[in-house]
Parts: structure tokens; sequence; C-alpha cells
């Protein structure tokens, strides 16, 4: 059978999942069964289908799991969005046609991909100015003391969903060029190989942005992302642990440094380590969250059963539940099981995301196949271990799932790319 | 670069793992711990947005049921108690922040519908609401609320009044009452009550000298073991020396060559106090076993709002081969204390030839469909006496009502068996009154062909069992004779 059928195919149930999803919904809102839940699973059918029919005539070769998987999640989180609120959904729904929209185009214009290797500085002084861009006077916006936002008119983003792209462009190219003399250069100084310095400029930018993020923009998730997403490339380009040991230590000097003096870092750092202290406070959203979880047991509640507001009131019971703690959301309502079948499903595109870099021949494709999965699967464990608390809490979204227009379209585009890479590699095997 | 590309994958494999680690922790094994947390509102919530069933008296009358507020993901239900502090005891009360006690409490799982984890499970899958069975309860409306009234025209105190033959408890009252709708803003204010202790069931938490009531029990170890027979007569001086102090008669009125009959009809201290050491402390300890002294009640309260009976030393329970002054415990002084619930055991186990039935409050369990899932079986706590034992009582208890201590107990018409007690209490307990008696009325009515059995009591009183507990007693069993 060729890709695109098995493709075909995998698209089926997804959107039977949907519609049962959406049936569920509605029978547990209104007691009755609504034939809107048909009519949405249509929607959402033909859209898939029409984007399945683009990659069959675009990239017939490419990986014939990644697009169902992922709207796979697409599905998932509709549903949970719309049973946390319809409007919500309608916007979901809208960004993911958008997000469709600009992962065609994305398939359409980089068709030859190399071109970013040639515009690498340039991207990486996008990604850069994107992740400023929350600092800068008159468009910038701060959520929960963090500069996550940018308002440009009627339009709102996060920059940071976007620059995880522009980052890792940059990195696989950059690495491409260099890592044969980061590896050939490098010297063992007191049983430690360390890379030469010459070479290192571009790793202390990295290293810089990071920490910027953490004290500027007060984005301890995304710092984290990114830098463990450097560090991922590193690894594969060179080779050399040491070179990712080192790395780590620098970043973890430099988080503890700044989590010691900016206030903000330190509060989420403690709030991890003792939510107990101020219940009622900063410990509000971790302990909810975790007694959400609680509630769920194995199996969960059921769609729609989770008390999401504290009732007769407005008061949240769980804060950001369509954002940063829709996980703990999904394990009240479908359990450990639902929750681990989530997680599975972020494993299986990480699987395949690393396939498509193990198939692909040069060392471009391999390297941006692998930062673009490696970024993709850290946020998912950055945004689903600060809801466990498993790392500190940040403010970090469930791709694909978590209500969010940027989140949404930066990782279809991320998704094109990863297919782009993809059809290359399986053509040329094959 | 395939080499460590596959080692990354590893490593993000091992990441998920620990995130799966996380979640199950949290969500499985943690979580009966996390539901019992502090700050953890969640379970409360979740209760309150179920429908609890209602609670009813015998006679329907709705003694507490659930009022919905709000809409959609907004509805909760708030309890409301449509009698007040007519049945703050034993009913009890359940809100979300304060918490649920008594009746309430102890058939949560009946008024909230949890079934067992399979049927819930079905019913999570069927997509139904949950909601709670009604409770039907034995209450008598017309005779708790006598009891309550007569209450407190005299006193703090207590009444219990149970169907020998079934156990089923008819009246419950303790003053002073509460009334349950109050405990949402109040909670504090009546836990800092301490003159009244409003949140006290004294019916069933009241831990007080029996007096002479306590008679009955030492003449059923006396006749059921075989060391007196009804007609075994002794001297009774009035006044005997026991371990160093004077035990003296009312009056010291002394009587010679008495047996049962008339010792009981005048409460002759010094004769149980003689008829105790004949007995013996193993036995008498083993017969209060058997009216089920010194174990938990066998009663649908929660068994931290019961108190045992028995003689206590520093909030220990004694047994047999403990140092006790037997031939006050006889006459129910000492270190005795008990509830008014146990003495209605008593009173009942007399009235029903010996045998002690499990008192029970609730009757039957009803779905909101209307079928009833669950009827109360009337079953036997023990058999403390043989049934001729329990009938020579009788018949000495007559007399007390007819010509004793006992005849404000009288009901025209009606033959009444009956006990009086007018105990010591320390006058600590009473804020620091000197004369403070305990007064208590056990017995039960018809004498020949028993309905009920009644245990009255009223604390801290200047007066006898005969002037505040007897007539008690009176009112509340001729409403309910009057009712049957």
């Amino acid at each position: 059978m060729t890709a695109r059928n098995r493709e075909l195919i995998a698209l089926f149930p997804v959107a039977i999942l949907l519609t049962a999803g959406f049936a569920a919904v509605f029978a547990q809102e209104n007691a009755q069964l609504d034939n809107a839940s048909l009519i949405y699973g249509a929607y959402f059918f033909a859209a898939c289908l029409a984007t399945h029919v683009y990659l069959r005539i675009r990239l017939p070769a490419a990986d014939p799991y990644l697009f169902p998987l992922v709207a796979l999640l697409t599905a998932f989180g509709l549903v949970m969005v719309y049973r946390i609120d319809a409007n919500l959904a309608r916007d979901q729904a809208n960004w993911f046609v958008l997000g469709l929209v600009l992962f065609a185009a994305t398939i359409h214009f980089l068709r030859d991909y190399d071109v970013l290797e040639r515009y690498r500085y340039t991207i990486a002084a996008a990604g850069l100015l994107l992740l400023l861009a929350p600092r800068l006077p008159g468009i910038g916006q701060q959520v929960n003391g963090a500069y996550l936002g940018v308002k440009l008119g009627p339009l709102a983003f996060q920059p940071a969903e976007f620059s995880k792209i522009c980052i890792v462009v940059f990195l696989a190219s950059y690495l491409r060029e260099h890592r044969e003399v980061l590896i050939v250069g490098a010297r063992r100084v007191l049983g430690v190989t360390i890379p030469p310095l010459k070479h290192l400029g571009p790793m202390l930018v990295v290293w810089g942005a990071s920490m910027f993020m953490l004290v500027f923009i007060r984005d301890l998730g995304s710092s984290l992302m990114f830098f463990a997403a450097f560090l991922a490339l590193l690894y594969v380009a060179t080779g050399r642990l040491s070179f990712v040991v080192i790395g780590m230590a620098m970043f973890l000097l430099g988080a503890w440094f700044f989590a010691a003096t900016v206030p903000h870092v330190h509060d989420r750092v403690d709030v991890w380590l003792d939510p107990y202290a101020h219940p009622r406070a900063s410990g509000y959203q971790i302990l909810q969250s975790i007694f959400a979880q609680a509630d769920g047991g194995l199996f969960g509640k059921g769609f729609g059963q989770a008390l999401i507001t504290i009732p007769g009131t407005h008061e949240a019971l769980l804060p950001a539940a369509q954002t940063d703690t829709i996980y703990a959301l999904i394990v009240n309502e479908l359990g450990l099981f639902g929750a681990c079948a989530v997680v599975l499903i972020y494993l299986l595109i990480a699987a395949r995301g690393f396939k498509v870099a193990l198939l692909a021949d040069d060392g471009f494709s391999k390297l941006l196949a692998t930062g673009l999965t490696a970024v993709f699967a850290i946020q998912a464990f950055v945004i689903i271990g600060g809801v466990t608390r498993a790392i500190p809490l940040t403010g970090v979204t469930l791709p694909f799932i978590s209500y969010g227009g940027s989140s949404i379209v930066a990782n279809f585009v991320l998704l094109a790319l990863l297919l782009l890479v993809s059809d290359r590699a399986r053509r040329e095997t094959t | 670069m395939n080499r460590q590309i596959v080692k990354l994958f590893a490593l993000v494999v091992a990441l998920f793992a620990v995130l799966i680690g996380f979640t199950s922790y949290w969500s499985v094994f943690d979580a009966k711990a996390l539901k019992e947390k502090n700050a953890n509102k969640r379970p409360l919530l979740e209760q309150q947005q179920i429908k609890r069933g209602r609670i009813l008296a015998a006679d329907g009358t709705v003694l507490a049921r659930s009022v919905a507020k709000g809409h959609g993901a907004g509805l909760r239900y708030v309890r409301r108690y449509p009698e007040g502090s007519l049945y703050g005891h034993p009913i009890g009360y359940s809100f979300v922040q304060q918490g649920d006690s008594e009746f309430e409490q102890f058939h949560n799982d009946e008024l909230v519908g949890n079934g067992s984890e399979f049927s819930s499970i079905l019913d999570q899958l069927g997509g139904g609401n949950q909601e709670g069975n009604d409770v039907v309860t034995n209450l008598d409306p017309t005779a708790q609320r006598v009891a309550l009234s007569d209450l407190e025209e005299r006193g703090f105190g207590a009444v219990v009044a149970i169907e020998p033959q079934s156990g089923r408890v008819r009246v419950m009252a303790s003053n002073a009452p509460y009334d349950p709708n109050r405990v949402p803003y109040q909670l504090e204010r009546l836990n800092a009550n301490e003159t009244e202790t409003p949140l006290l069931d004294r019916a069933t938490q009241g831990q007080y000298p029996p007096g002479s009531t306590f008679k009955v029990v030492t003449a059923a170890a006396g006749l059921d073991s075989g060391t007196i027979t009804p007609e075994t007569a002794f001297d009774a001086p009035g006044s005997l020396e026991v371990e160093g102090q004077p035990l003296e008669n009312d009056f010291s009125q002394s009587f010679s060559g008495i047996s049962l009959d008339t010792a009981l009809t005048f409460s002759v201290n010094t004769w149980f106090a003689q008829l105790g050491e004949k007995v013996g402390e193993d036995t008498l300890f083993e017969y209060m076993d058997r009216f089920g002294f010194n174990a938990q009640p066998a009663i649908d309260l929660p068994e931290d709002e019961v108190s045992k009976s028995g003689v206590y030393s520093e909030g220990r329970l004694l047994g047999p081969g403990d140092p006790v002054d037997l031939a006050r415990v006889a006459i129910g002084q000492e270190r005795l204390a008990v509830t008014p619930l146990q003495m209605a055991e008593v009173a009942a186990a007399v009235a029903d030839k010996g045998k002690l039935m499990k008192p029970q409050i609730w009757s039957r369990v009803v779905e909101p469909d209307g079928h009833v899932a669950k009827r109360m079986d009337p079953s036997e706590y023990s058999q403390p006496v043989s049934a001729q034992t329990a009938e020579e009582l009788a018949t000495a208890m007559e007399g007390v009502v007819s010509a004793g201590t006992g005849t404000n107990a009288a009901i025209p018409g009606v033959a009444v068996a009956g006990k009086t007690g007018t105990a010591e209490t320390p006058s600590e307990t009473c804020g620091g009154s000197s004369e403070a008696n305990q007064a208590w009325f056990i017995g039960f009515a018809p004498a020949d062909e028993p309905k009920i059995a009644i245990a009255a009591t009223i604390e801290c009183t200047t007066e006898f069992g005969n002037d505040v507990a007897a007539p008690i007693f009176r009112d509340v069993a001729e409403t309910i004779l009057n009712g049957e």
C-alpha cells in the first residue's frame, strides 16, 4: 500500500473519534444526541481530506502517519476545548483551518527547503527578534508576570511558538557546517573534552538567548525548551556527550543564579518544591491541577464531568484549564488510561519524527528533522511535566491540544517542514 | 549521526515514561491522600452537585431535604431542615464547608446514592446523574415534639424511646437543641457555647451517673444468676459502712426482711448494696456487658458520636478485676457513667422478655422512583436475662409506679413499669452548685404488653427523678400509646 493510502485510511478513525467526542459532550450537556456532532465531524473530515489530497499531489512519499497523528491530537484538543467553552472551540477550529493553510503554504514555498540554509542568519535574527518582541514597548504584553504575547493591532500572538522553529532551522544549518570542526577541534582539558573556543560563539549566543528569556521574558518554560532542543542537536551533530554536559552545567548555573535573583523564576521554583506553602495563592494552580488528576483515577470521570469553576461562582477551580492545565483536565475526565493515550500519541509523533531524521541523507535534513522533533517532544514534556509537578509549572502550550492560535499554527508549520524532509528522504531511498 | 538520533529517541521515551509515572502517582497511587487534603475542596464540591436524598420521619414528615441553587455547571444543592431544632439531634447536619454529623453522616452512602463500585461504573457508562435515596426513620414527630418541649421546661437532658420488640427508636431528643439550618454560619458559635453545649447529643454522648435506675441491672444480675429469688428476703439497715464511708437510705430509713419488690419500690440503697456484693464483681460486669454496657452501642450513628457506658477511671472503662466499690456500683453511683440510650436499652430488654434488640433510627431506604431498596431488619443484640427474670423484674418495676418512688409516671388506665433515679453529680460538672442531682426515669408501658420503653433524664437539677423525669416519661409514653 502506498504511503498516502495508509494516511487516508488512518484519517477515518480520527474523524469518527472526533464525532464521537462531540456527541459525548453534547449528550453530557443537553442529555440528548444532536446531529451537530455529525456536522462538526464532517467539516473536520473534509478539512483533513483536503489536506490529504494536497499531500498526495505535493509530497506523495512523505511519512504517512505524522499527519493522522497530528489530526488525532487536534481532534482531541477541539473536543476538550469545546467541552470547556463552545466559543473557544470555534476560535480553535478557525485556527486549525488557518494552520492547515499555512501548512500548505509552507509546503508550497519551501519545497526546496535547502534555501533555508542560505538565510540562516536572517532566520536566526528573526527568531531572536520574535523573542524580544514581547518586551518591545507598545506591542508587548505581560501575562502572569511573564512577557509572552505580542499584540499588533487586532492580531495577538505568542512569538516564542514561531521563534522555536527559526532557532531550530538556524542551529541545524549552523551545526551541519561546523560539526566537523567542533569534533576535530575539540581538546581534552582535565579529562573533559571541550569544544574549540572559536566555534563556541554561537553556542554562547544560544545560551545567552536562553538566559535572556529567563530574565527579561521570564519565560522559564520556553527557555528550558529552547536550550534542551539546542543540546539535543549539539549531541546528535557531534556525538560528544561532554558538550551536552558542559551545556547543561552552564544552563543550570545560569538558571540557579537567576532563580536566586529574579523573583518570578524564584517563585516558580519555590511553588514547585512546596505548593502547600500558599495553597490559595501561588500554589493554587499546581495544587488544583494535581487534585483534578487525583479525581480522575484509572478511567476518569467521563467527558464533560470535571468541575472547572467553583459551582455558582466564576472562580476557577482549575485555572487555565483550556491552556496550561489542559492535561490535568484530560486526566480528570479520561483518567490515567486516557492520559497515557495522549502521551503515547506524542511519543508516536516523536518516533515518526526521528524516523524521518534517520532516513534523511544529508546533514541539514537530518539535523532539521531531529531538531523539529526534539523541540516538539520537549514542549510536550515541559508542560505535562509542569502540570504533573515533575518540573516547575510554566506557561507552555500542549501542542495541538491547548487552546491557542499561535501554538496550532506554528506547530502546523513545524509539521510541514518535517513532511518536506520526509518526502525527500523517502523518495531517495525508494 | 543515526546512533545519536536513536539514543535521543531513547531519552525521549524515558522522559515520557517519567510523565506517565507522575500521572499515575497523582491519579491513582496518591489519589486517596490528595482527596483528603484540606486545600482540596473538589470532593466536597462534587458531592454538592449530587441531589442528596431526603430524611423522613415515620409518618412522612420531611426532616431534611436538598434544594437546588443555580443551574447548569453552577448547579448545587444545599441542605434544608424544615423542622429546625426539633431534629438537630439525632439527624445532625450535612454541609460542604462544615462537614456532616450524626444520622446524616452515618447514612451518607444511602443519601448520596453511592452503590457498589461496579454499579457506579455502570451508572457512569449509562450517563445517568447520581441521585440520592430517601431514608425513612422510625422517629415519631408528635412524641419527639412532646419530649423536647418537656425537656425544655425542666432543664438540660435527654429522652430516648425505643420500641422493645424491634429496637425501633421512636424518640431521641436532647436539650439544649440546635437548629442545623444555622450550622453554615454559626458552627463556631455553637461549638464555643460551653454552658449549653447544643451540639452535644446528650441522648448518646451524655455520660451521667445512672443512680437508682441501675438497680434494675443489679436486680437482673441477682435474679438471673440465681443469687436471689423474688422471695429472698434480708434486712436493710438505714446506713451501711462501705469502704470507710457510710452508705445511707433516704431519710436513713431501715427495713427488715424485705424482698426485691419492696426494695425496688422504695429504692432501698442498703438492700441493693448488699445484693451487689452477693452477686460479685465478675457476675455484675457480665450482666452489664449483656445489657450493652462497656461496648459500642449498635445504633446507626457514627461511632465517635455515641459513648460507651460503664465504670470509668480517667477516661478508661473498668472491667472485672479492676478495684471498684461494688456496693456503690450496685446503686448506680461510684464512677458509673451511662448514656440515656443505654438506660433505654435496659428498659427495652426487660420489656421484651429479656431480649435486647439493636436500637435503629432508620426504617427503610427508598430510591427516587419509589422502590424500597432496603428495609431495617430487627435483629437481636443479646438475651441479657431469661424471660422469667424479665417478668419478675417487670412486676417489681410496676410496684415502683403504683406504690413507690415513681408515682408521677403513672398513666390512667395503663399499667406502667419503671424505676426512678436521683444520682449525686460531682458538683464541678454542674458549675459548682452543691445540690446537683442527675434525675432519671426509665420504664415501659403497658407493663403487661409493652409498646414503648423510655429513658428520660435531666442533668444538674435540685429535684428528684419522680419530680422531673417521671412526668416526661409519662407524657412521651402517653403520646406514643395514643398514636398507636
